[in-house]
């Protein structure tokens, strides 16, 4: 009975973990899927994901709103997601040197000027109850939904459908897949690309505005510890496939939960052990889904890891 | 909506257009790569343009299609003058161009492929409606492809056959076909040739085809021009020409070298076998399928095949750049497995196809390139780890000059080197010592008649002084000029050998289709 309930409260701390803690990795794994189907790579969101953690956590701070610091982290991430996609474009750039530079640069910059932000108290983004129907209290917090996991949900669904049913869907898969096409057709690679960059930017500067202001809701200098990268690796576990995305953010999210899930319940031994899950996570991922004697199945052709 | 879908059947009657070139120069720099050619290709006609590599064909079509811009000279199009500024242009004169290399899209499917080439493609796709579009175009089309698969999983006829469908599809009435058979099996190259003279023959279209088989050009063509460095060396109408004189026409008074004699061969012991060998291509699939064979010595098997069906795969195992997933190797009855040590014990060399990627170092030195396989013993290695730059380069240096190879020096990048230098580099390092077994994959792949001659008559040599040759092919015509031994390779599998002395081409078109 013990044994059960206990079983019980780790699997729900786990899925109210895979619904908080996902939320950053779905949207930086979104950008970074609608980046690399046109055909690029941007290390540099891990650096995005921060900036724009602090810069939503200051203008919440500064203006009362935090829906107003997401929408700036959003555009701060879009000039990062810009200023990759500008610097990729001209001739002889490696997009993954660049995307490591701007990592360091994100980060960075992001400590600089946040300094003064690690103290003060910001006003923090609202959520959803949705487990009113329940008594019981832990699937009541479990179900404390932040409206920007809906809109992940929702940003998931619209890019899965927009890959296949729209123009500019078509145009940035074919971007991605053959340049030589895209450039037959008279379509501007360089722009296709540098457009999707920068709105993987913002998908990226708001995933950092909700860990700054909702989970774990503070500024700090060790708040992402490498989601934006895990996320990067994420894209490629869900093979360029929004939807997968979603799935394999909620996986993460919930490998990230398992450590603080098995301290509840008195499990203390290996606590940083189970804490670093979605890094072991992230290199069995790595192992499990690539091959020496094969290429990556549904990997977009013009990226330079597959070429 | 396209105009494609537009068109009543009654309006699409006689609209193919006719298209002539007046005094088309092109220069890049000092370099003149197109001196005043003036072809004219009339209405509902097949125009086949001939040349040589490099004789000037795809930047004539280039400067058709407004790739490039000529330096001088017009384009008349139904004997109007039309400004063609780049490729949009072209196509808004109805003039569309399938490349030899594909320009579809791999991983979407043949009807986003179709969509997506529109010059104005709708924000929000209809599938519903636009499949009902694409049915309704295909039933008026000679030749059919599967729509809701990506083209990456089409083999390469039904890609080509898409290619030409999209020209269609975006309603050009003038297509130009760079090498439109090159990937596909005779039997599907009669197909889509046939299908597409019927088009022209009914006023549909007008067709101007580079091509080098003259097989094509006798049996589709109406009419031809050849190029020859740049100038316009012939052009008349398909019959009234033999196929010596276009041949002469094409390559001038260039002295070819004669083909090394055949020295026959009796009963000679079996060196190189194949057992039973299966591998993995790059997408994990099966990509060789339980092959056997055997060469003698002094006999050339040669693998004739449609690319794309396990060659690569195969001459990759063979020369140690992929591991068999099964099946084993032998030389003179002893196990062999494609190392370094091996090969050099066994006397096993390779000719790749497109040596500069697959058999040499671009970026090294051609000194360096051609020690590959002896830089490490003695004299140009000491002591088992010294290298000595000294005989290195006089080694060099002499194979440079027994093989003809033009370079300024030594030192020279690889990478500098001409293609059919390149290979006679290549030629030099793998053939200058005694071969036991000679493993070659399309050698003559886009070289010039003078270094395809070359090429062949030293495989011919090597084969004469004893040596068991494995050569792979794509070109039919090379298989059949050289090999003893006729072996046809199809979805991976070789079930199909025969001595080239009972061998006809029916039977081998066949069997490279898979019957």
């Amino acid at each position: 009975m013990e044994a059960d309930s206990n079983l019980t409260i780790v699997l729900l701390a786990m899925l109210a973990g895979a619904i908080r803690v996902s939320t950053p990795f779905l949207f930086v794994s979104l950008g970074e899927c609608l980046t690399e189907k046109s055909g690029r790579i941007n290390l540099g969101l891990e650096g995005t994901l921060v900036f724009g953690a602090m810069t939503a956590y200051a203008i919440s701070y500064h203006s009362g709103s935090p829906w107003l610091g997401v929408l700036v982290a959003g555009f701060a991430g879009s000039l990062f997601g810009a200023l990759h996609g500008y610097i990729c474009k001209l001739p002889r750039v490696n997009d993954i040197a660049i995307g490591i530079a701007l990592m360091l640069f994100g980060t960075g910059l992001a400590f600089f000027l946040g300094k003064a932000y690690i103290q003060p108290q910001a006003p923090r983004l609202p959520s959803i109850q949705l487990g009113g129907w329940s008594d019981n209290a832990q699937v009541q917090s479990a179900l404390q939904i932040n409206p920007l996991f809906l809109v992940g949900i929702a940003l998931a669904v619209f890019l899965w459908w927009a890959f296949r049913n729209t123009r500019w869907g078509l145009i940035v898969r074919m971007t991605g897949d053959s340049a030589p096409a895209a450039l037959a057709m008279g379509y501007s690679v360089n722009w296709v690309r540098f457009t999707a960059t920068t709105v993987g930017g913002f998908c990226a500067g708001v995933g950092g505005a909700f860990l700054s202001l909702y989970y774990p809701g503070s500024w700090s200098e060790g708040l992402s510890s490498g989601q934006g990268l895990m996320a990067v690796a994420l894209v490629i576990f869900a093979r360029w496939n929004p939807l997968a995305c979603f799935g394999a953010a909620l996986l993460f999210g919930a490998a990230g939960a398992l450590g603080p899930a098995l301290q509840s319940i008195g499990v203390t031994q290996g606590y940083y052990f189970f804490n670093a899950a979605p890094y072991v996570l992230t290199l069995l991922i790595m192992i499990a889904s690539t091959s020496p004697k094969r290429s990556l199945k549904g990997a977009p052709g013009e990226l330079s890891i597959t070429k | 909506m396209s105009a494609a879908l537009d068109t009543t059947t009654e309006a699409r009657a006689h609209r193919a257009v006719s298209l002539e070139t007046i005094g088309m120069t092109k220069r890049f720099g000092s370099l003149t790569a197109l001196e005043d050619v003036s072809i004219k290709v009339e209405a509902g006609t097949v125009h086949a343009l001939l040349g040589e590599n490099g004789a000037g064909k795809s930047t004539l079509v280039k400067c058709i299609m407004g790739f490039y811009q000529p330096t001088s000279g017009t384009v008349l199009v139904d004997d109007h003058e039309v400004g063609i500024r780049n490729p949009r242009d072209a196509h808004a004169h109805g003039i569309g161009m399938v490349y030899q290399h594909f320009t579809l899209v791999p991983s979407l499917t043949a009807a986003e492929n179709l969509v997506i080439s529109r010059a104005h493609p709708p924000a929000v796709i209809d599938w519903r409606k636009e499949m009902r579009g694409l049915d309704e175009f295909l039933s008026r089309m000679p030749f059919k492809v599967p729509l809701d698969v990506p083209v990456s999983s089409l083999s390469a006829g039904e890609k080509q056959k898409l290619e030409i469908l999209k020209q269609l599809y975006l309603d050009q009435h003038f297509l130009i076909l760079d090498e439109p058979t090159s990937v596909l099996t005779p039997g599907e190259a009669d197909e889509v040739l046939g299908l597409l003279r019927g088009m022209t023959r009914t006023g549909d279209l007008t067709i101007l085809m580079i091509t080098h088989k003259f097989r094509e050009v006798t049996e589709y063509t109406d009419a031809f021009t050849v190029l020859r460095r740049g100038k316009m060396a012939g052009a008349g109408k398909v019959g009234a020409v033999s196929v010596d004189e276009m041949s002469k026409m094409m390559i001038g008074d260039a002295t070819i070298r004669e083909g090394a004699a055949r020295t026959p061969m009796h009963d000679q012991p079996v060196v190189f076998e194949v057992a039973g060998l299966f591998a993995d291509g790059d997408e994990g699939l099966p990509a060789v399928e339980a092959v056997n064979l055997k060469v003698h010595a002094g006999e050339i098997v040669g693998v004739a095949g449609v690319s794309g069906n396990g060659q690569s795969e195969l001459v990759e195992v063979l020369s140690g750049q992929r591991d068999a997933s099964d099946g084993r190797l032998f030389i003179h009855n002893k196990p062999f497995v494609p190392n370094r040590d091996h090969m050099d014990r066994y006397k096993v060399f390779g000719l790749q196809e497109e040596p500069l990627r697959n058999a040499a170092v671009p970026r090294m030195t051609v000194g360096e390139n051609i020690s590959f396989r002896i830089f490490d013993k003695p004299p140009i290695t000491t002591l088992g780890w010294w290298l000595s730059p000294g005989p290195m380069r006089a080694r060099a240096r002499e194979l440079i000059a027994s093989y003809r190879v033009k370079t300024p020096s030594t030192e020279e990048l690889m990478e500098n080197l001409s293609g059919g230098n390149v290979q006679r580099a290549v030629l030099a390092r793998e053939l200058s010592s005694q071969v036991d077994v000679l493993i070659v994959a399309n050698p003559c792949f886009g070289l010039d008649f003078a270094s395809v001659a070359e090429i062949r008559a030293q495989i011919m040599e090597q084969r004469n002084r004893g040596a068991a040759v494995l050569l792979f092919s794509e070109d039919l015509d090379e298989i059949l000029e050289l090999a003893d031994t006729i072996a046809v390779m199809s979805g991976g599998r070789i079930d199909y050998v025969v001595p080239a002395a009972e061998a006809d081409r029916t039977s081998i078109g066949r069997a490279m289709a898979g019957h």
